[in-house]
Order: structure tokens, then C-alpha cells, then sequence
């Protein structure tokens, strides 16, 4: 499991699972589920694109990512967010089915797309992964007052000179990058799945902006290491171990906040 | 005369056995999901719609697995997510969306599960790309009676429940007030949503029948503001571009090199480009509000 073919692997895992934390965390404050959901199910005909005209798989993610980013934040103008969101899905999902289909070769790598592979990370791969989630953490940190606080209350936001407008779109972006490098290993699928489990258990479990992204991470690396190593030693897809992992995080985080909900109310009966 | 028509509709276009049974599936899934669409983007349910057609897959998945029927399993495995989604029922808008997401995940991850056990147990490779994407001209003609009788049943409810329905997916406080029961007005909806997604993901796959159920209703409520007017509209639209798609992919044997374009792609194009469209009156409709307010100001 740890053997010299298999540590590319951790290391890229380790990687998606720290930006998954880290922008996780404002996915579930923001309310972005769908957004998050889209934006890698849209990327992914980008690989197929990519392999159609024959270019490295990660320039025609980042293209369509870009799309996604821009499809979105443009029809939301005149659209309901979750319409517009809809909308640039389907439309980047069906340029999906038409470049899998002019190249018949590449159906045996749908599957792993979709629902992620970690088993085949060369060494050439780590650098540009390791790039991006470079930029996409510190994007995050960078924007991480203005973000906090437009997050809380686009009031507040507003009243001190954050453009709602302009965070969203930045924030969208950052999403973006994180989907890039992400998708080849957890999958299109699940990439989202990644970012919301660990990072609503972190929001249930604390209050403090700073200690639920620690947490998040966390979280979101030790489903990642078991979710690789689960798949290592069963051969199932990990995607299938990140997503009930994920919703497991949730459901724990839940019966953990309505114990102590009913501790505390406990407590206060006894001292009243 | 005869050359235009012959020139598009390629030759056995009227003939062919998967052709007729792709426009009845295709155009029943069509209007039946472009009705519910409607009403899922006035109550803001895009997410859900996509998220029961996603979670469906899982069934698609199984039934291939067991060898039964495939409209079964898309079927059973919505109407269990659209519970499930209930069953955690939370009543503010960002928790539904959220929790929306774990069910999503957790469903997504049984697919991912479900289409390797068919990979490796039964050498279906093309089974990933059937379930998600769709196989238009591959479905069975025995699917279509227990299909339409899918389709009807949900628009005779939607027919039954419609003041209701409408009513509280504008305005549930109001809808409350008259004595509308919201809480299950919303679980029927959520279960008529659950079938028709399911309609669609068996024609166009499940990841593309979001085109179906949103695409349509975007693009009629753009241009009519009536609920009734925009629900026959949107089901005109998607009447439309599946057939449009339908005949599209099947001509295009002839202009492409081996095998033709597939149906889904078809079909998305036309959706997006018909809500582009619809953009435009309102875009101009705006400008001359714009100049004339100028107008009066100068």
C-alpha cells in the first residue's frame, strides 16, 4: 500500500483533500452546494476534449472549468442562480456526450473521470497539481475576511465596500481551480461530495471561522486516507468510499450538535 | 416538395422501429418533465431535480446488474433519494440545499459502486456511459406502455393539485394561511419530480435529464409571466427539441464520417439554444425602457 508507485498517489490525494477542506468550508457557509456540484460534472468533457484534439488532459479541464466559472456568474445576471447554474451544466454535459462519442476510444476513461482513480498518478503529475492547489489556498486565504463576511450577511458585506457581485465570481474561480486539479483523482462525481461532508461536520462541531477550516481539513484528510486506503485493499472505486464517508461525516457532525443541544439544555434545566 | 422533405428527414426516418419508440419515450419524458419543471423553478428545487435524476442512476445501475428491467430501478432509487431528502427534512433554504448535497454524494457513490460490480461481474462496458448518458435508440419497445402510464399518472396528480401546488410554491406562508397543507404538497411534488427525472434519465441519461426539466421552463417562463400559459409553453419546448434532437442525430448518419452524433447532444444544443432566444425580447423590451427613461430625463 505504501509501496513506491502508490506515494504519488497519497500525495495527490493529500493535496485535493487539504483545497477540498479549505474551500469546502465556504461551499457549506455560502450555501455554493450546486454550484460545487456543477462546476466539476461540467470540467470533466474537458478532459475528453483534450484527449480528442490531443493536448494534456489538465489544459482542457482548466478551459472548461473557465466555462463553467463564466457560464454561471454570466446567466445569473438574468436567472435565478440555480437556473443559471442548471443551465451551464447541461450545456457543457452535452458537448460532453459529443466529444465521448467522436472519440470511441476514450469510453474505457469515463468511468474513471466520473467516479475517480487514484491508482494511476505518475510523478510528472504531482507538479502541476501541487501548482494549483497552491493557488487556489492562497486565492482562499487571500479573500478569506471579505469572503467571511459577505458569507455571514451580504449587508455587512456591502456596508464595508465587498462587492457581492465580484466575491462571488472570485470565489467561483477559486472552486474552479480546486475542480482542475481535483477531478482526475476523486472523480467529477464525488469532488463536491469531498468538500461538503468534512466541512459541515467542521461548522457543527464549531463556531470559530479558523478552528472549522483546521478541522475541515482534517476531516477531509482522513477521509481521503481511508477512502485510498479502503479502495487499495478492496479494489472498490474510492468514489463510492468518499461519498458514504462523506455523508457520514455529515450524519456525525449532526448527532454530535443535537447531543450537545440536549446536554446543554439538560444542564440548564438542572441549574434552574 | 419532395426533395426538401426527403433532404430532412434522412431515408427511414418514418420507418424505423427505435426511432418511433425514441420520440413516443423521448416526447412523453419530455412534456412530463417540462411541466414539473415549471414548478421546480419557481419553488427553487433546481438542485433537487438534478440531484433525484443523479441519485437514479444508482437504480439504472442495479436493475443492470440484475438483469431486470431498467425503468424499475431508475424508479425506485428516486422515489427512496426524494424520501430520504424529506426523511431530513430542515425547513431553511440552505440546509435543504446542503443536505440535498450529502444525499447526492452518498447516492453517487453507490453508482460509482453498483458500475463496477457490472464491469467486473458482467463485461457490460458500455454500461457508464448508457446509464449517465443515455441510449436513446437502444431503448426496449416494451418500456414505452408502463412509461406513459408513469407520465399520465404524474400529470393527472399535477392536474388535481394544481391551485395548491402553485400556490404554495409562490408563496407558502399565503398558501398556509388558506388551509393548504404545505409539508405534503411539497413531498408530492418532490415524488411527481422523482418520476419525471426519471423519465428523462432513461431516454436522454441521467446527468443530461436536468436539460429536460429546466431547460424547457427557464426558457417559458422568460417569456410568459402566467403559470398555465408557461407550463403549456415549456411542454411545447421540450416536445420540440427532443424530436429536433432526435431527427438531427438520426440525419446526421449521413453528414458524419462512421456513426452519427449522439441524440443528447442533439437535443442539450437545441434547449439552450431555444433559452437564448427567449432572452432576446426581454433584452430589447429593457433597452427601450432604458432609452425612453433616458428620453424623459433629457
Amino acid at each position: 500500500m505504501f509501496s513506491s508507485f502508490m506515494l504519488n498517489s497519497w500525495i495527490v490525494a493529500s493535496l485535493v483533500a487539504i483545497v477540498a477542506g479549505v474551500t469546502g468550508l465556504f461551499v457549506v457557509i455560502r450555501a455554493n452546494t450546486f454550484a460545487a456540484h456543477a462546476l466539476p460534472l461540467g470540467t470533466f468533457p474537458g478532459a475528453a476534449g483534450a484527449a480528442l484534439i490531443g493536448v494534456n488532459e489538465l489544459w482542457g479541464l482548466i478551459v472548461f472549468a473557465a466555462l463553467g466559472v463564466l457560464g454561471i456568474s454570466q446567466l445569473s445576471r438574468h436567472q435565478r442562480n440555480d437556473v443559471a447554474t442548471a443551465l451551464t451544466l447541461i450545456t457543457l454535459l452535452g458537448l460532453g456526450t459529443l466529444f465521448l462519442s467522436l472519440s470511441s476510444e476514450y469510453s474505457q476513461g469515463v468511468y474513471a473521470l466520473l467516479f475517480g482513480e487514484v491508482l494511476g498518478v505518475s510523478r510528472s503529475e504531482i507538479a502541476p497539481v501541487a501548482l494549483l492547489s497552491a493557488a487556489a489556498i492562497g486565492l482562499t486565504i487571500l479573500l478569506f475576511r471579505p469572503l467571511l463576511l459577505s458569507s455571514v450577511s451580504e449587508d455587512l458585506g456591502a456596508a464595508r465596500g465587498v462587492s457581492n457581485a465580484r466575491i462571488e465570481l472570485l470565489f467561483l474561480a477559486v472552486l474552479g481551480l480546486a475542480t482542475a486539479m481535483a477531478l482526475p483523482v476523486v472523480g467529477a462525481l464525488l469532488v463536491f461530495s469531498l468538500m461538503l461532508g468534512p466541512a459541515s461536520a467542521a461548522r457543527l462541531l464549531t463556531d470559530r471561522p479558523l478552528r472549522a477550516m483546521l478541522l475541515s481539513v482534517g476531516i477531509a484528510l482522513a477521509t481521503v486516507w481511508a477512502a485510498l486506503a479502503l479502495s487499495y485493499t478492496t479494489n472498490w472505486p474510492v468514489g463510492f468510499f468518499v461519498g458514504t464517508l462523506a455523508a457520514l461525516c455529515y450524519g456525525l457532525g449532526r448527532g454530535w450538535a443535537r447531543a450537545r443541544t440536549a446536554l446543554s439544555i439538560h444542564k440548564l434545566a438542572r441549574a434552574g | 416538395m419532395n426533395d426538401l422533405i426527403s433532404a430532412v428527414f434522412a431515408a427511414g426516418f418514418f420507418d424505423s422501429d427505435p426511432v418511433h419508440t425514441a420520440m413516443v419515450i423521448g416526447g412523453g419524458a419530455a412534456i412530463v418533465s417540462a411541466m414539473i419543471g415549471v414548478f421546480t423553478i419557481i419553488r427553487g428545487q433546481s438542485f433537487a431535480g438534478h440531484a433525484l435524476a443523479d441519485v437514479s442512476s444508482a437504480g439504472g445501475a442495479a436493475s443492470f446488474l440484475l438483469g431486470v428491467n431498467p425503468m424499475f430501478g431508475f424508479l425506485g432509487m428516486a422515489v427512496l433519494a426524494a424520501g430520504a431528502m424529506e426523511l431530513v427534512g430542515v425547513r431553511r433554504a440552505r440546509e435543504r440545499d446542503l443536505v440535498t448535497g450529502i444525499v447526492l454524494g452518498a447516492g453517487l457513490g453507490l453508482t460509482a459502486l453498483l458500475l463496477y460490480f457490472d464491469v467486473t461481474t458482467r463485461s457490460t462496458t458500455g454500461a457508464a456511459i448508457s446509464v449517465m448518458f443515455g441510449s436513446m435508440f437502444a431503448i426496449p419497445a416494451a418500456i414505452i406502455p408502463p412509461a406513459l402510464l408513469v407520465g399520465s399518472g404524474v400529470i393527472l396528480v399535477a392536474a388535481v393539485i394544481y391551485r395548491p401546488l402553485l400556490l404554495s410554491s409562490l408563496n407558502s406562508t399565503l398558501a398556509e394561511a388558506q388551509g393548504v397543507n404545505v409539508r405534503l404538497v411539497g413531498l408530492v411534488h418532490l415524488l411527481m419530480l422523482s418520476l419525471a427525472v426519471t423519465l428523462s434519465a432513461m431516454t436522454i441519461g441521467a446527468i443530461l435529464s436536468t436539460a429536460l426539466l429546466i431547460g424547457p421552463a427557464a426558457a417559458a417562463l422568460r417569456l410568459v409571466k402566467r403559470p398555465g400559459l408557461a407550463i403549456g409553453l415549456a411542454a411545447l419546448i421540450g416536445l420540440g427539441s427532443v424530436w429536433g434532437g432526435i431527427l438531427l442525430a438520426y440525419d446526421s448518419y449521413d453528414w458524419t464520417p462512421g456513426h452519427g452524433w449522439p441524440v443528447s447532444f442533439f437535443i442539450v444544443t437545441i434547449i439552450f439554444a431555444v433559452y437564448l432566444l427567449t432572452g432576446l425580447p426581454g433584452r430589447r423590451a429593457r433597452r427601450s425602457a432604458m432609452m425612453s427613461r433616458s428620453a424623459e430625463a433629457a
